[in-house]
C-alpha cells in the first residue's frame, strides 16, 4: 500500500503505531500552544507598532525643538561645542539595559539614568549660559525620546523575527508534521489490518488444510478399520487354509 | 579729544567707519529677509545688500554656520582695513577691541592643550580677530606651568593673567572662571585706557563698558545659581566698573534667586525695566513655540524662560547704546559700536537663516534689528 502522502519511513508494528500516535497528540498539543504564543506575540506586536510610531512622531518634535535651542545657543554665547567637548569628562546621562519576558521571548528594554549635575555648568557664565542650560535639558529629553525609541525599536525587531518563526512551526505543524503524522498512522493502520487479514486467511488456510488432514486421515482410519474388520472376518471364511505359499512365512528359512 | 585736530588723523577712518555704518541691515531688509521661504532665497536677498556676493562660492546646501562664518569674515576684512590704517592712539584702540576675542581664543588653546589636542585643529576654531602671532606657540607648553610661564607672558594679554590668574589656578580651575576673570581684568583695563582718550570717547566708552559690566555680572550671577560656583569666587568675577558698582555688585554676590537680582539692579532704573517686564507675560511672538515645547518638556523651569529673555533684553539695550554712539562725532567709539552692531547683524542673520532651515518660522521675528 503507497499511502495518500507522505508518511514517516518506519516499519508498520502496533508499537510504532503507539509511537506515531503519542508524536500526533504531542504534535497537536505543540501546535495549540505555538498559536497562542503568536497570538500573544502579535498583540504585543500591534502594541509596540502603535508607541514605534507615537514616539517617532514624538522625537520628529524633540529633535526640531533641540536643535532650535542649540541655535538659540549659538544665538547668545556663540560656538560651544568645543568647550563644552572638552569639559565633558563622566557621562551625565545613561541608558541601562534590562530584560522583559514576553510569552518565553526576551526583550531588551532600555532605561536613561541621568545623573544630576554636569560638567560643563559653568559654561557660558558670563553670557547665554541659561541657553546652555536650556539646550541641555531640551537635548536630555531628545535623547531619552531615542532612548524609548531603541527600545521599541528593537523590540519591534526582535518580536518581528519570533513572531515569523513562530508563524513558520505553526504552519509547519499544521500542514508537514500533523499530515505526515496522520498519513503514517493510516498506514500502520491499514498495513496491520492488512497483516490482520492475511493472518486470517493463513489461519483459516491452515485450519482448513488441518481439517482436510484431520478428514483424510479419518478416512484413513475407518478404511483401516473397515480392513482389519474385513481381515479379522476373513480367517472364519477362509479358516487355517490359506494359500500358504501365497503368503510367505518367516520362520521358513528357504 | 578735541574735535579741532580729530580729523588729521581719525577722519578718514571715521568717514569709512560711518560708510560701514550705513551698509547695515536695515528694518526694510530685514523684513525681505525673514520672507524667503529658503536659504537660497536668504542668499539672493543678501547679495543685494552690502553683503554682495560672500556667498557666490558656497556649494549649494549652505549650512547656517558657513554663513555665519563668511558673514564673519566681511567683519573681519572690514576690521582689519581699518586697523591698517589706523594710527596712534587709535590704532591701541582698535587693539584693545581685539583683546576680548584674544581670551576666547586662548581660553579655547588652553583648554585643548590641558587636554592634549592638536594645536592647528585649534587655530582654525578660533576666532579671526581675536588672532596673533603667539597663539601657536601656546599649544607647545604641556602642562599648566609651563603655559604660565614661558607663553602666556608673551601674549598681549600677560598683564591680565600676571595680575589674575596664578600657575596653580591653570591645572584646576574651571576654565570659565578664568575666562571671566580674564575679561574682568580686561574690561577694567579698556575702561581705564579710554579715560586717557578723553572726553568724547571716554563717555560714551564708558556707558558702554560699564553696561557690559553689569551684563556679565548679572549673567554670572544669575548662571551660578546651583552651581559648585561660591559666593566668593562669583563676586571676584565681578568687574568693579559697571554702575552696579559697588554695592549692586555686593547684592549680586549675595543672591541666591532671580528676585533678589532683581532688588540688587533696583537701583539703576534702565535695569529695572529689564526685570519688570521679564517677570510679567511671557513674550507675545514666541508663544506658539512656548506652547509646543512646554507640552513636551513638562516643566523646564519658568525661570530659565525669564532668564533667557533677559538675554534678549541685553542684546537690545546693548544695541541702543551702540547706537546712540553714532549721534557723536570725534570719537572712537563709533569703531567699537560698528564692530558690536555688525556681530549682532551676524547673529541675527544666522538667527534668520536658522530659523528658515528648520522650519520655526514662528520664532523668526525674535532677532534684534540694528536700524
Amino acid at each position: 500500500m503507497s499511502g495518500t502522502g507522505p508518511r514517516e519511513n518506519i516499519f508498520p508494528t502496533r508499537m510504532a503505531l503507539t509511537n506515531t500516535k503519542l508524536r500526533l497528540k504531542g504534535a497537536q498539543t505543540g501546535h495549540s500552544l505555538l498559536a497562542k504564543k503568536r497570538d500573544a506575540l502579535t498583540t504585543r506586536f500591534r502594541a509596540i507598532l502603535r508607541r514605534v510610531d507615537e514616539a517617532k512622531r514624538k522625537m520628529g518634535r524633540v529633535m526640531q525643538l533641540a536643535s532650535f535651542s542649540l541655535a538659540e545657543v549659538t544665538y547668545a554665547t556663540g560656538d560651544i561645542s568645543y568647550l563644552v567637548q572638552e569639559q565633558a569628562k563622566s557621562a551625565s546621562f545613561k541608558v541601562k539595559a534590562r530584560q522583559e519576558n514576553v510569552s518565553g521571548v526576551v526583550l531588551p528594554a532600555f532605561e536613561v539614568d541621568r545623573v544630576p549635575g554636569s560638567d560643563f555648568n559653568l559654561t557660558g557664565l558670563g553670557r547665554g549660559g541659561q541657553q546652555v542650560l536650556k539646550a541641555k535639558e531640551v537635548y536630555a529629553k531628545a535623547v531619552e525620546t531615542l532612548v524609548e525609541l531603541a527600545s521599541l525599536q528593537t523590540a519591534f525587531m526582535i518580536l518581528d523575527e519570533v513572531i515569523r518563526a513562530t508563524n513558520r512551526r505553526v504552519n509547519a505543524i499544521e500542514h508537514v508534521v500533523i499530515p505526515r503524522l496522520e498519513n503514517t498512522i493510516k498506514y500502520i493502520t491499514s498495513e496491520l489490518d492488512e497483516m490482520d487479514r492475511e493472518e486470517f486467511f493463513r489461519l483459516k488456510k491452515v485450519q482448513g488444510k488441518k481439517k482436510r488432514d484431520a478428514e483424510a486421515s479419518e478416512a484413513l482410519r475407518k478404511a483401516l478399520g473397515a480392513q482389519e474388520e474385513e481381515a479379522s472376518a476373513a480367517p472364519d471364511v477362509a479358516g487355517g487354509g490359506g494359500d500358504l505359499l501365497g503368503s510367505k512365512d518367516e520362520d521358513v528359512i528357504f | 579729544m578735541e574735535a579741532l585736530l580729530f580729523n588729521v588723523s581719525g577722519g578718514f577712518l571715521e568717514g569709512i567707519v560711518r560708510g560701514y555704518k550705513a551698509g547695515l541691515l536695515t528694518q526694510n531688509q530685514y523684513n525681505n529677509l525673514t520672507q524667503c521661504e529658503t536659504i537660497e532665497d536668504l542668499r539672493t536677498q543678501l547679495s543685494a545688500t552690502d553683503y554682495g556676493n560672500f556667498l557666490a562660492n558656497e556649494p549649494m546646501p549652505i549650512s547656517t554656520s558657513t554663513i555665519s562664518e563668511k558673514a564673519t569674515q566681511v567683519l573681519v576684512d572690514q576690521f582689519n582695513f581699518l586697523r591698517s590704517n589706523a594710527v596712534e592712539p587709535l590704532s591701541k584702540f582698535l587693539e584693545y577691541m581685539t583683546y576680548a576675542y584674544m581670551i576666547d581664543n586662548i581660553v579655547l588653546v588652553i583648554t585643548g592643550t590641558l587636554h592634549g589636542r592638536n594645536v592647528d585643529e585649534l587655530l582654525q576654531r578660533c576666532h579671526p580677530l581675536g588672532m596673533f602671532d603667539t597663539l601657536g606657540t601656546l599649544g607647545a607648553a604641556t602642562n599648566g606651568e609651563e603655559l604660565y610661564h614661558f607663553v602666556l607672558r608673551d601674549t598681549p594679554l600677560a598683564s591680565y593673567f600676571r595680575d589674575s590668574v596664578s600657575a596653580a589656578d591653570l591645572d584646576d580651575l574651571n576654565i570659565e572662571i578664568i575666562r571671566n576673570t580674564l575679561y574682568k581684568a580686561y574690561l577694567e583695563d579698556f575702561d581705564a585706557f579710554c579715560e586717557t582718550l578723553g572726553a568724547p570717547t571716554a563717555d560714551i566708552m564708558h556707558n558702554i563698558l560699564s553696561f557690559e559690566a553689569d551684563r556679565r555680572a548679572i549673567n554670572i550671577t544669575i548662571n551660578s545659581f546651583g552651581t559648585q560656583l561660591s559666593k566668593e569666587q562669583r563676586a571676584k568675577l565681578f568687574p568693579t566698573i559697571g554702575r552696579l558698582f559697588p554695592e549692586g555688585n555686593n547684592a549680586l554676590a549675595r543672591a541666591d534667586d532671580i528676585e533678589q537680582v532683581r532688588q540688587a539692579c533696583e537701583a539703576i532704573s534702565e535695569y529695572r525695566t529689564f526685570f519688570e517686564a521679564s517677570t510679567g507675560a511671557p513674550r507675545a511672538n514666541g508663544n506658539g513655540a512656548g506652547e509646543s515645547s512646554a507640552n513636551l518638556l513638562g516643566d523646564l523651569s519658568d525661570e530659565l524662560g525669564a532668564a533667557a529673555d533677559l538675554e534678549d533684553r541685553f542684546f537690545v539695550h546693548e544695541v541702543h547704546l551702540n547706537k546712540l554712539a553714532f549721534l557723536q562725532q570725534f570719537q572712537y567709539a563709533v569703531f567699537f559700536s560698528y564692530i558690536k552692531l555688525k556681530e549682532q547683524e551676524i547673529r541675527s542673520l544666522t538667527w534668520i537663516a536658522e530659523c528658515i532651515a528648520q522650519n520655526a518660522r514662528d520664532r523668526i521675528h525674535d532677532f534684534i534689528p540694528t536700524f
